[in-house]
């Protein structure tokens, strides 16, 4: 037998300083720029630079676009911050998709039903306390199921999905309007009762304000707070939690109740600061994006925002290249898959660490 | 004599730790090799390398005296040589025979002749092992021994056994030893890791020490005994003596009457437990390993449901005396009665291990602190604390324990304990896979809490050491409490006849007999 060293070997990286660790996540966006180019260059021909400028021009081209990427991105943030207690804690919440569309229930009820009644402030009070409320609901149900009967969480949430996008067409054709439309249509739009006020000569700045106070209290929430500890002792072994004398049940009805009422704070989010009506798609697969958002920053508050507005701007930017150069959306879909690949893979590097094979040992 | 295996100026850092520093270590044909060496000293590492599941920074491997790279468990097995860990990497819901066949790419799947081959490997060495019973259903002792069939299935004539006798009850250790010395006679090497000299000298026929990373050298069985072998681990003269003091005023602390539990399988596992406990006096429980010493423990913490009927008394310092079944674990907690329980994987129990030592130490104590936030400041103090006094090895206090070696992780655990202030303080199995040193600084620390004053509850499995150590013992028998002894004057034989005969309390074992 013929023996050698190998080539390359993989070791794990215990320590690694953050700034090199954002080198080389830097680097990583780099390659995948220069391998997208490559790849836009192959196969549509284009310019890739000018691609590059289009994908730019789709997120922050016009003041209003930017202004959408925020909104997009606070959205996309707020339910990340729903979901990362849950996941810190080991619960696999699958359901945000549901928690938003109820959260978007009660806000939109609220709007029609009471939007006459009070002033808008109250209003939007009211809003967002109904749609904690459900929010809170949906993500109590599978937590009690779990508590009580130890169910599996993946798959009570996932289906909880499907309830509450079966409850949403419900209504949508209760509160059908106009009559066959079959949509709700934008709800009070001649007084704009229960919609979000422009602050500061913009439309958006209660989302981003809302959704920051939410991402400051919850890197507070979960790295200082008591109930922080607790859900990162559950998350790592229930054994141990009850060693400690934590009431494992307790901590994961709280977590999760906080989980879902932040979900359904993004559904008030959804239908009142941004598409004033509501449809089966107000949650748009975001309630799913947003796991991955809550996963690669690791639940830092702060990273989350990095990574929505990463995944947003990759989104807005590939919907104006396939309008500018009449590409097919896939087109567009394959160079935000490369450029993921690419920052998911800078991980890698970042945990491990290869070592060659020096010269000499080689015979 | 003949290498089996040469390890020559091995290298291994982690980050800024050297686990190795150019270690030497020659393993001869048909040897048992005993590798010695304080928590952390970099054995576990070690052995590892040569298992292929760490690759080293530098140096060289051969075996049988050809160079070899070993970059995988698969290719340490292609060079014969198998390691079985702290912790089983087996299968729950496969058989024995599963098992072992599992992840062997090039080979007819055919269980019979699997099992068939398992049978003659039994037969051989003397295991006892059921081909066809599920993993779930075994002892950890039972566990251990497929893990070795495992091993000699792949064909390993050099076999590392990484702390196997931490888990076991000393008869399992004489089973295990019996198997080990066949092996021997059939000419294979094999590498033990323990930090009990007992089984050092009664087994091995060479010893080879680690100290911080570095080899410091080796010595033949028959020319050392524990003294001389503990001065080489830690480098300068230790005493290893316990401190006795006879109990002062001893106080009530609990009354445990008619306790009875069952598991949640609905069976009785503590039958009529009637004990008390006093403060400033060590009472040590002892019996063959899951009689019940767990649920005694378990129950007195709240974590068992107790049948009715049952009583636990706390007399606490201030007169009061208050019931304590039906009470919450942190309710129990806050009067002052706490339970430390080292499981057999050390970590599933009472600490988190992606934090680090400052955060495990607040987990019992963080409600304490008004308001809705942690305060960390006093944790991040008794972190300081416990690694200077027990000398735990850890890069910095908030390296996750997991990170740490075995025996530092549990150092952790038991400082913490120590370091509550309890008024009852019990504890299983403290010194489970820590070095010698540190096994007799952490034996001192209980008799020092007796001494203040504490009800110190000792579960332990040396019975030398509970002779030395407690004031009383409890012996337990098939769940049922067969005797209270005086530890001043009982045997090391009485008790080990009264864990295993049910004799009746007070009685005369071998009057009874007759
Ligand atoms: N994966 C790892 N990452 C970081 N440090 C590690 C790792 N494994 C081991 N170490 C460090 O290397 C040193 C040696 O550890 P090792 O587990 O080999 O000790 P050991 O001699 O087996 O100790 P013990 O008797 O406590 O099991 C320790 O200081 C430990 O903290
Ligand atoms: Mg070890």
């Amino acid at each position: 037998m013929n023996e050698h060293k190998p080539l390359v070997h993989i070791v794990k990286r215990t320590d690694i300083r953050w700034w090199k660790a954002w080198i080389i996540r830097l680097l990583s966006v780099a390659a995948a720029l220069i391998v997208c180019a490559a790849v836009i260059y192959a196969i549509v021909k284009l310019n890739p630079l000018k691609v590059y400028g289009s994908m730019w021009n789709g997120a922050f081209g016009t003041k209003r676009r930017s202004w959408v990427t925020v909104r997009d991105t606070m959205m996309l943030l707020c339910i990340g911050i729903g979901l990362a207690p849950a996941f810190k804690m080991r619960f696999w919440n699958i359901g945000a998709e549901g928690q938003i569309l109820i959260g978007g229930v009660a806000t939109a009820a609220c709007m029609i039903f009471l939007g006459k009644l009070m002033p808008t402030w109250l209003l939007l009070i009211v809003m967002f306390a109904a749609s904690i409320a459900a929010g809170a609901i949906w993500g109590l149900i599978p937590a009690l199921f779990k508590a009580r009967w130890n169910t599996n969480e993946t798959l009570f949430t996932l289906m909880m999905n499907y309830v509450a996008i079966q409850l949403t067409s419900f209504f949508v054709s209760l509160w059908e309007h106009p009559a066959g439309s079959n949509s709700v249509g934008i709800i009070n739009q001649s007084g704009k009762e229960g919609w979000f006020p422009a602050l500061l000569g913009n439309q958006y700045t209660l989302n981003v304000i809302i959704v920051t106070i939410l991402t400051l209290g919850m890197f507070i929430y979960l790295r200082y707070s008591k109930h922080g500890y607790e859900i990162t002792i559950v998350g790592e072994s229930e054994r141990t939690a009850r060693y400690a004398g934590i009431s494992v049940k307790r901590v994961i009805i709280r977590t999760m109740c906080l989980s879902g009422a932040i979900c359904g704070v993004s559904g008030f989010i959804a239908v009142s600061g941004a598409s004033h009506t509501i449809s089966t798609a107000t949650a748009g697969g975001r309630g799913f994006t947003a796991i991955i958002v809550a996963w690669l920053a690791k639940f830092n508050a702060f990273v989350m925002i990095l990574i929505s507005l990463l995944l947003v701007f990759l989104e807005a930017g590939a919907g104006q290249i396939a309008s500018d150069y009449n590409l097919n959306e896939y087109a567009s879909k394959i160079i935000i898959g490369i450029i993921l690949f690419f920052i998911l893979g800078s991980e890698f590097f970042i945990n491990y660490r290869l070592v060659f094979r020096r010269k000499e040992s080689t015979r | 004599m003949e290498y089996a295996v040469q390890m020559k100026n091995i290298s291994k850092s982690f980050g800024s730790i050297n686990a190795n520093s150019n270690v030497n270590i020659d393993i001869y044909k048909g040897e048992i090799l005993a590798l010695l060496g304080e928590n952390g000293s970099g054995k576990t590492t070690l052995m590892n390398i040569l298992s292929g599941i760490y690759y080293p920074d530098s140096g060289q491997i051969f075996v049988s005296g050809k160079e070899v790279s070993i970059s995988s468990p698969k290719e340490a097995f292609n060079h014969h040589i198998g390691m079985i860990h702290q912790h089983f990497k087996l299968v729950d819901v496969f058989s024995a025979v599963e098992n072992t066949v599992l992840g062997i790419e090039d080979e007819k799947f055919d269980l019979k002749a699997a099992t068939k081959r398992i049978e003659d490997i039994c037969g051989r060495y003397g295991f006892e092992v059921n081909p066809q019973q599920k993993v779930y259903d075994m002892s950890v002792s039972q566990k251990q021994t497929l893990e070795i069939v495992k091993a000699l299935y792949r064909g390993a004539d050099v076999l590392i056994l990484d702390e196997p006798t931490a888990v076991l009850t000393p008869q399992e250790t004489q089973r295990l030893f019996n198997v080990i010395r066949s092996m021997k006679a059939d000419g294979k090497s094999i590498v033990i890791i323990t930090h009990k000299l007992n089984e050092v000298m009664e087994i091995s026929d060479r010893v080879a020490v680690l100290r911080k990373g570095h080899y410091i050298g080796e010595v033949e069985t028959k020319d050392t005994d524990p003294q001389k072998l503990t001065d080489m681990m830690v480098g300068r003269a230790v005493s290893l003596n316990i401190r006795r003091t006879d109990p002062v005023n001893p106080v009530k602390r609990l009354e445990v009457n008619n306790l009875s539990v069952r598991n949640s399988e609905g069976v009785q596992v503590l039958k009529n437990i009637s004990f008390t406990a006093y403060g400033g006096e060590i009472l040590g429980i002892a019996g063959i390993s899951g009689c019940g010493q767990k649920e005694l423990l378990e129950s007195i913490a709240g974590l068992q449901k107790a049948e009715s009927g049952s009583s636990i008394k706390y007399y606490a310092p201030d007169g009061s005396v208050n019931e304590m079944i039906g009470l919450k674990p942190a309710e129990i907690m806050d009067m002052g009665v706490h339970l430390s329980f080292v499981p057999e994987d050390r970590l599933g129990m009472g600490l988190v291990g992606s934090m680090g030592m400052s955060d495990n130490m607040m987990l019992k104590s963080y409600r304490n602190s008004p308001g809705p936030f942690t305060d960390r400041s006093p944790s991040k103090k008794l972190a300081e604390t416990v690694k200077e006094e027990l000398e735990v090895m850890t890069p910095s206090i908030n390296t996750p324990v997991r990170k740490l070696s075995g025996g530092n992780v549990q150092k952790v655990l038991v400082g913490r304990e120590i370091s509550a202030v309890p008024t009852v303080l019990m504890t299983a199995y403290a010194v489970r896979g820590l070095d010698i040193n540190t096994s007799y600084t952490i034996y001192n620390l209980l008799a020092e809490q007796k001494e203040q004053g504490v009800a110190v509850i000792y579960v332990g499995e040396d019975l030398d050491v509970l002779i030395e150590l407690c004031d009383r013992i409890i012996v337990l028998c098939g769940g049922e409490l067969n005797d209270v002894v005086d530890a001043r004057t009982v045997s090391k034989e009485e008790i080990g006849y009264k864990m295993t005969y049910l004799t009746g309390r007070g009685s005369d074992p071998r009057e009874d007999k007759q």
